[in-house]
């Protein structure tokens, strides 16, 4: 019996979300008076053993050409196995990316409940049973998972990485790994920039900037803060911004611990996707828009006046004036 | 080719949650449904985009729930599509109403099956790789794009911080998401044909739920907002710097 971790990588480097997933998991398998042991399928630039610091005793790191890119099916076939061989009782992903078509999958392979979403450890004191979002954040669900063996995939920021002293065992495994039905033809990474839902800032705007040739006090403040982009649907719609930056209900879902929103009314669709930042900021010249009711603090201004004001005081506080 | 388009039915927006029998239902009186917005938006309107360009495509809508789910499943049908199925049972968890629609297309020999990225009320996100997997086909998540030449599916997906195209054989799992194609509105003609299209009822399959709901609840609510006056922005980040900690 163990929690086994996915442990998810980009470019080489290990996610920031798996780093949470791994300090889950430990913390997890030192309830349940387990160890905590992580998979990593592919090549990385990081020394493995170091992830020790995040609470996994182990961690198996496969190798295969046929795992050299991100394929759900076969993924998901080398993760059973691995499940299998060594006796994992939990599975724990991030659920960014690849942990949403990889955690359902493992689930139906395993027959083993699910969970996707989940905000909390697992309540372990009557059955198993974890807190995840629903609604778009709107609320909560505790679900029960009845099954022996257990999926859940983590939300993204919703856990504190923690981080001491440990070394991880780096070890193989023999599995078998099928050829992938899918073969990638072209990537397109806006590398070097912050990703929108990893990101502990983000800086988001609205209708309320009038154009996309207003963005430049957007995106400054957004550096001066080390943020990353986002914005609300009509923008998004009315192509002043990427889709990708779109947020809410039905855009992108996320939880930075600060949230900056400037021009935006806070329409209960925006606010659905947005409501677990930690600490939300709104720069709105209507007194009456109904974001300052989900707001920290707030500003009553025009964000052409304010969002200049607010990089020059960053850059004051951040040391870089 | 035939394409089948997984439809949930979500509340509206706009509706207030809360929850009845102590905490362990989604309090329904008075709630408006809607097809959830990634299956309307995106996967059906996608998959009609798909048969303008080539009529010989077949689209059939799915969906799995009880009579009340009629309507939505009519308005999907005034968009477009073929024909329906309704799995006439009560979709308990993810898992149950996955192993409905594998038997479906099983039985139906779809080539491609579209869902949404994840349903707007309980977020789960889940149905498309079960499907997959119970299926044996790919599947592609967080689609944003959409296309098909022959028995090839070229699909765009999101991956952190960027793109990324592939290329897959049919038969495919598609989760789809904004990008893929733009939100239409039914109009007169979708509406009147929508009423003579087949809607088929079939029973549902054993299938044991993995999970169940215990309780919901809701988030603790904010302290209020604290408000600053447009000539206190140095003020605003002190705040933020040493009061919140967050910059
Ligand atoms: C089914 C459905 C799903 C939806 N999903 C989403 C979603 O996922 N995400 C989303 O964002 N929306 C979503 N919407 C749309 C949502 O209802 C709102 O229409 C949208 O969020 C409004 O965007 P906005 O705040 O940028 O624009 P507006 O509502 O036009 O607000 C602009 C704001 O800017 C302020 N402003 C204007 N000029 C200035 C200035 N100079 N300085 C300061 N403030 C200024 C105004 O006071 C106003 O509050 C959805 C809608 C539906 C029906
Ligand atoms: N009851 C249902 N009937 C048919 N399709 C469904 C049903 N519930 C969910 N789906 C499909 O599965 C997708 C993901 O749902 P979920 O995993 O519940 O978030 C939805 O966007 C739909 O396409």
């Amino acid at each position: 019996m163990s929690v086994l971790i996915f442990i998810d990588h980009t470019s080489g480097m290990i996610k920031k979300a798996s780093r949470e997933a791994i300090s889950y998991g430990a913390q997890l398998a030192a309830q349940l008076g387990t160890t905590a042991e992580g998979v990593l399928l592919g090549n990385v630039a990081e020394d493995l053993s170091a992830l020790g610091q995040h609470g996994v005793q182990k961690v198996y790191h496969l190798q295969h050409t046929n795992l050299d890119h991100f394929d759900a099916q076969v993924y998901t076939k080398v993760l059973a196995q691995v499940a299998d061989q060594t006796g994992a009782q939990v599975l724990v992903f991030s659920n960014n990316t690849s942990g949403k078509a990889l955690a359902p999958a493992l689930s139906v392979r395993l027959k083993a409940g699910l969970v996707s979403g989940a905000v909390s450890l697992p309540d372990t004191s009557n059955g198993f049973v974890v807190k995840k979002n629903v609604f778009s954040g709107k609320a909560f669900a505790n679900v029960a998972v009845t099954t022996e063996r257990k999926v859940i995939a983590l939300n993204v920021n919703a856990f504190t990485i923690t981080t001491g002293t440990g070394t991880a065992e780096v070890a193989s495994l023999n599995v078998d790994v099928p050829a992938p039905k899918t073969r990638v033809i072209s990537k397109d990474k806006s590398s070097g920039k912050v990703t929108l839902s990893e990101a502990e800032v983000v800086v988001s705007a609205g209708r309320g900037l009038k154009g996309p040739e207003n963005w430049g006090i957007v995106e400054e403040l957004a550096t001066a803060l080390d943020a990353a982009l986002a914005c609300s649907r009509p923008v998004a719609d009315a192509h002043w911004r990427p889709h990708s930056e779109h947020v809410g209900q039905t855009g992108v879902a996320i939880a930075p611990n600060l949230y900056v929103a400037a021009g935006i009314s806070g329409a209960i669709q925006h606010l659905a996707g947005v409501n677990r930042s930690k600490v939300i900021v709104v720069i709105n010249k209507d007194p009456e828009a109904p974001f300052f009711k989900a707001a920290d603090y707030g500003i009553v201004g025009d964000v052409f006046e304010i969002l200049p004001k607010f990089t020059e005081a960053v850059k004051k506080v951040k040391g870089v004036a | 080719m035939k394409i089948l388009v997984c439809i949930s039915k979500t509340p509206d927006t706009t509706a207030k949650i809360a929850f009845t029998d102590n905490n362990t239902k989604f309090a329904e009186a008075g709630v408006q449904w809607i097809i959830n917005p990634y299956d309307e938006w995106y996967a059906l309107v996608r998959a009609i985009e798909l048969k303008e360009a080539n009529p010989a495509i077949t689209i059939h809508l799915l969906h799995v729930g009880g009579t009340d789910s009629e309507p939505i499943i009519r308005k999907a049908l005034a968009l477009g599509g073929d024909e329906a199925i309704r799995v006439n049972a009560d979709p308990t968890d993810s898992y149950f109403v996955a192993a409905q629609i594998a038997e479906v297309v099983r039985s139906g020999g779809y080539d491609l099956v579209l869902t949404g990225k994840e349903t707007i009320d309980y977020n789960n996100g889940a149905i498309g790789g079960m499907v997959a997997e119970l299926l044996d086909f790919p599947y592609v998540a967080l689609a944003t794009g959409l296309n098909v030449e022959g028995s090839t599916a070229t699909v765009k997906r999101e991956i952190e911080g960027g793109e990324e195209t592939v290329e897959v054989s049919l038969p495919v799992v598609v989760g789809c998401q904004k990008g893929m194609a733009e939100a239409r509105i039914p109009n007169m003609r979708g509406i009147m044909a929508a009423r003579t299209k087949p809607l088929k009822v079939t029973e549902p399959v054993a299938a044991e739920p993995l999970t169940l709901v215990a309780e919901f609840g809701m988030p603790p609510a904010k302290a209020g907002v604290k408000l600053l006056s447009a000539d206190n922005v140095e003020e605003l980040v002190r705040l933020l710097h040493e009061e919140a900690r967050v910059i």
